[in-house]
């Protein structure tokens, strides 16, 4: 009797917890309820001061509020998927980059209008004008480069090699140097710890003239500069990848960091967020004050923005030798405190007097206006739509969140980042160090691949993120009925974004119809046949490029519990290096060339090098 | 006034008139090797970008700025230690090295390689880059390849869809109208850009070291090097070079040209009239008319530069600089000056007023 007490008070306070969550998913775990929020993900305000500018990612609009009574002056619709925006220099045109469409929507801020929409390519995610006039860059998530185009054509005049998952744009001060950040870490050797990188561009020359290593570092996001330009700031994920994720209650599986660069520093300096039972999780939006007395960061999973004492920080910096980072008693020396804002803070940005900052809290649908004297929220702006939570948007709230993990130190959206993946190995279990090491999979197109788990050991998703997510990562209590049916409800939900290889309607290439006739041949090249299980399109059949069912592909390593593993999806297989259960194979290529000396991952060893060029072809349009 | 007549000719005729050798570039070398920090005195290939000058080596890239040389190996991540050709991408900056065990793009410092395990790369041995817009064409031991940076694929060139027979190819230069092979044992390979289409430019002599019809095609199957300029082809061979304009071919052999050696490994146009031979007796450069050739003398060792000219009347020139090696393996300019990739150490040819 106690027990069901005890069960339905937690229960009680679990929904506590989400006072919000009206809407009930249907019985059988649809995703039909499509009420449509306005998820704002960035915010910036015009260059008097007068406009806040929202960046509406799910109602696909940018939404100008008046920025002292925070009226809605009007909402503008853009394209697919908005991922991030600026202004021009003379703030007569505001940049919308779509990420999904591979457009460029220009507003005229005069007459709110979109007046041109421009081609470019490979989810763009965020731009920025050179101060000249001249010049746009585009950071490509898909293309880990940064595009230069003409600022009145749009035309594309070249790309410049950047980090993985190029993303994120930061001008400096005089305009001069543009700093590019990206969320998935650059390659590198199969278990050694992710290497990432601040790409710095030389806005003049449109060319990149350094790069900045960020050793260990696998998630970088925004940046931002001190008005002097002394002083840099990147917000980060650092995580402990190379070691068993089991461990959370020791030590945890993530830093949260800064990196701090610049002639105030000198060498860049990772510094932590993190406390002991106060983390920062996911940290994303950075802006630092004009008078540079105070770093803002949002936290997504925390849904906390931190406030950091710059001089405080600096004199730290001064005073203890790097590294640091996984001092968890260090940023009580310069973080004066965590301001809780509201689900997924993202974007922010502050008043050009400094006295009022905006969050963006992208699954809450409002601005948190934050009084930067008292370093506390003093008003809250809502925006136009749903008044109401929804199951699927409930189960959005609970991906994001690191609430459900031990001391709140993770979410799932840690290592599937923007709901995709991580591009990292992990080791999960707490099975010893180095065992069934796995590649950490896409979440696009999940829904109806079960079994899940490389080894198949979970029969559908509640398992797989229930029980064991709760046990092996959250180390903490379970989810409540409602909120495991809502996360299932949300990840089911995940639709692969568009394959920029085979375009809707676009025929395939040359080389990709013969790419496909291999993934689907039944003899080899010597006339001999091949056996139905080692054909690419018998584990690699269906919509998904799965079959569902167990193999042994002979990619068994040592430390690996068990060689049979699931066929894995197919889904934006392009995308998703490194490859194979325990992402040994950095590149598609290696699948074959490295590591099927015995042809049970298909056969693939009477192919000549173009032929598997072919096959790889064909792939990409997956 | 028939004396100010005169004095006009003879200035107008200039040296020539006066018995003097036509006026050649004279530079005064300057030789890098280990000795001052370059990483190995075996040097392969020269770029010059702006300030910079990278030099492929046989033990790591090697790149000089500021005075002052910085080598890449493969601990940074470069392909292979040996590096046999360079490429830059003038549009971004980056540099493409082709090395015994893949290709490499240097970026700011960060290095990206290919190879034939890990990406769509042909082969490991890359004889030969070149950039020409959003691709990076690559010569390699099986065949050519090209690289479109902006789509990360690969097409892959070889006997099954060109006209090539042998696969060994040797250098390439890539611009936005052509794209040259130089294919060892089977001649010059030719992609239009605008067609799509192949072609292939052989000896008429077939295989053999023989030349019976010297200006009639290709001097020799075994073609080591191209470059194409101002719509001439240039091609280096073992056993002579061949400039090519679209109709007619022009042969160079030592035995009626300046060249010091048949025995050529890299050739570089300027433009439709002037090139530069590297080979494996001396730099040598022809203006069109006249050939000048600089070299340590392959007598005594000791600095020498000829200067040989229409009338194939060669003249001495008294220098006290030469390259640092007679087998000369590549050239890049920098202004007026040059720079020059030797076996035995890289030689900067600064450019002397006459």
């Amino acid at each position: 009797m106690a027990v069901g007490l005890a069960l339905l008070a937690a229960a009680f306070f679990m929904v506590e917890l989400w006072p919000g969550r009206t809407v009930r998913a249907d019985e059988r775990g649809s995703a039909a309820d499509d009420v449509d929020y306005a998820s704002p993900l960035e915010v910036l305000l015009s260059s008097d001061g007068a406009r806040l500018y929202v960046l509406c990612q799910q109602s696909e609009e940018v939404r100008v509020l008046d920025a002292a009574s925070y009226a809605v002056i009007k909402n503008i619709a853009v394209g697919r998927v908005p991922r991030g925006f600026s202004l021009s220099p003379d703030g007569a045109r505001l940049f919308v980059t779509n990420s999904w469409d591979d457009t460029l929507s220009v507003i005229d801020t005069g007459a709110l209008v979109v007046v041109a929409t421009w081609p470019v390519s490979a989810e763009p995610s965020s731009v920025v004008e050179d101060r000249a006039g001249k010049r746009l860059f585009v950071a490509n998530r898909i293309s880990d480069d940064v595009a230069v185009l003409d600022a009145q054509t749009g035309e594309e005049e070249k790309r410049l090699l950047a980090g993985r998952g190029s993303s994120y744009l930061t001008l400096s001060p005089d305009g001069s140097k543009l700093y590019a950040t990206h969320v998935y870490p650059n390659p590198s050797p199969h278990r050694t710890a992710p290497e990432s990188e601040i790409t710095v561009i030389d806005t003049a020359r449109a060319v990149v003239v350094d790069r900045i290593p960020l050793h260990a570092i696998a998630g970088v996001f925004h940046g931002a500069f001190s008005a002097d330009g002394r002083l840099g700031v990147v917000a980060e994920y650092h995580p402990k990848n190379l070691v068993p994720l089991a461990h959370l209650e020791h030590g945890g599986a993530f830093e949260d960091t800064l990196t701090v660069f610049g002639a105030d520093v000198g060498k860049p300096v990772e510094v932590p967020l993190d406390e002991l039972e106060r983390y920062a999780a996911q940290p994303f939006g950075v802006a630092i004050a004009q008078d540079k007395s105070r770093i803002y960061v949002t936290s997504g999973g925390s849904e906390i923005v931190t406030v950091v004492d710059v001089p405080r920080l600096l004199r730290f910096i001064r005073a203890h030798p790097a590294p640091f980072v996984q001092d968890l008693s260090a940023s009580a020396n310069y973080v004066i405190t965590r301001i809780p804002v509201g689900h997924n803070p993202r974007g922010l940005t502050l008043t050009r007097d400094g006295r009022r900052l905006f969050v963006a809290n992208r699954l809450e649908d409002t601005i948190s206006v934050i009084d930067t004297s008292t370093d506390r929220v003093a008003s809250t702006i809502k925006l136009d739509g749903p008044k109401s939570v929804s199951a699927l948007r409930h189960g959005e709230q609970t991906f994001y969140t690191a609430r459900q993990s031990f001391q709140g130190q993770i979410g799932c959206a840690n290592c599937h980042i923007d709901s995709t993946f991580d591009g990292l190995t992990w080791d999960l279990e707490p099975d010893g160090f180095g065992r069934d090491i796995v590649d950490n999979k896409l979440l696009e197109g999940v829904k109806n691949t079960e079994p899940y788990k490389w080894n198949g050991g979970n029969p559908n998703i509640p398992t797989e993120c229930g029980p064991r997510t709760e046990k092996y990562f959250w180390r903490s209590e379970q989810y409540n009925d409602l909120t495991l049916a809502d996360l299932t409800l949300y990840i089911r939900s995940l639709q692969p974004r568009p394959n920029r290889w085979k375009l809707p309607g676009r025929e395939m290439t040359p080389a990709q119809e013969r790419g496909r006739a291999v993934f689907v041949r039944d003899v080899d090249k010597f006339g001999k046949p091949i056996p139905e299980t080692n054909r690419c399109s018998f584990c690699h059949s269906g919509p998904k490029g799965t079959n569902q069912k167990l193999f042994d592909v002979g990619t068994r390593k040592p430390t690996d519990n068990s060689g049979l593993l699931k066929s894995a999806p197919l889904t934006a297989v392009a995308l998703t290096a490194p490859y194979l259960h325990d992402g040994s194979a950095r590149t598609l290529e290696e699948i074959w060339t490295v590591y099927n000396p015995e042809d049970k991952h298909g056969r693939t060893n009477d192919l000549t090098k173009d032929e598997l060029n072919d096959l790889i072809e064909y792939l990409r349009t997956r | 006034m028939k004396k100010f007549c005169m004095i006009a000719l003879l200035l107008a005729a200039g040296p020539l008139a006066l018995g003097a050798p036509p006026t050649m570039p004279r530079y005064r070398f300057e030789n890098f090797t280990t000795a001052n920090g370059l990483p190995d005195n075996h040097v392969f290939a020269v770029l010059v970008d702006g300030d910079r000058i990278w030099a492929g080596t046989e033990n790591g890239l090697a790149v000089y700025e500021n005075h002052a040389w910085k080598t890449y190996t493969t601990k940074d991540g470069l392909a292979h230690r040996a590096v046999l050709s360079l490429a830059l991408d003038k549009n971004t900056g980056d540099v493409w090295a082709g090395t015994m065990a893949g290709l490499s793009r240097i970026s700011s410092g960060r290095i990206d390689s290919y190879t034939q395990l890990n990406s769509g790369l042909s082969n490991d041995v890359v004889y030969g880059v070149s950039v020409e817009g959003e691709n990076v064409w690559v010569a390699t031991a099986a065949g050519g390849c090209r690289f479109n940076i902006r789509t990360g694929q690969w097409a892959l060139y070889n006997e099954r869809n060109t006209p090539m027979i042998e696969i060994w190819t040797y250098g390439v230069s890539a611009t936005p109208s052509k794209v040259y092979y130089a294919v060892w044992g089977s001649g010059v390979l030719e992609y239009d850009q605008k067609t799509g289409r192949w072609d292939k430019y052989d000896d008429p002599d077939g295989e053999n070291e023989m030349v019976l019809f010297k200006d009639q095609g290709l001097i020799h199957e075994i073609v080591t090097s191209v470059s194409y300029v101002d719509n001439i082809l240039w091609a280096a061979t073992y056993f002579g070079d061949s400039r090519y304009d679209g109709r007619y071919w022009h042969n160079f052999l030592t035995k009626d040209s300046g060249l010091p050696s048949n025995f050529t490994n890299f050739i570089k146009g300027i433009d439709a009239k002037r090139a530069w031979f590297c080979t494996d007796k001396g730099l040598a450069y022809y203006d069109g008319v006249n050939w000048a050739v600089y070299r340590p003398s392959l007598k005594d060792g000791k600095p020498e530069m000829t200067v040989r000219d229409a009338e194939g009347k060669v003249t001495p020139i008294a220098v006290t600089t030469a390259p640092a090696h007679n087998y000369v393996l590549g050239i890049d300019f920098q202004g007026d000056d040059i720079w020059v990739a030797t076996a035995k150490g890289l030689s900067h040819g600064i450019h002397q007023r006459q």
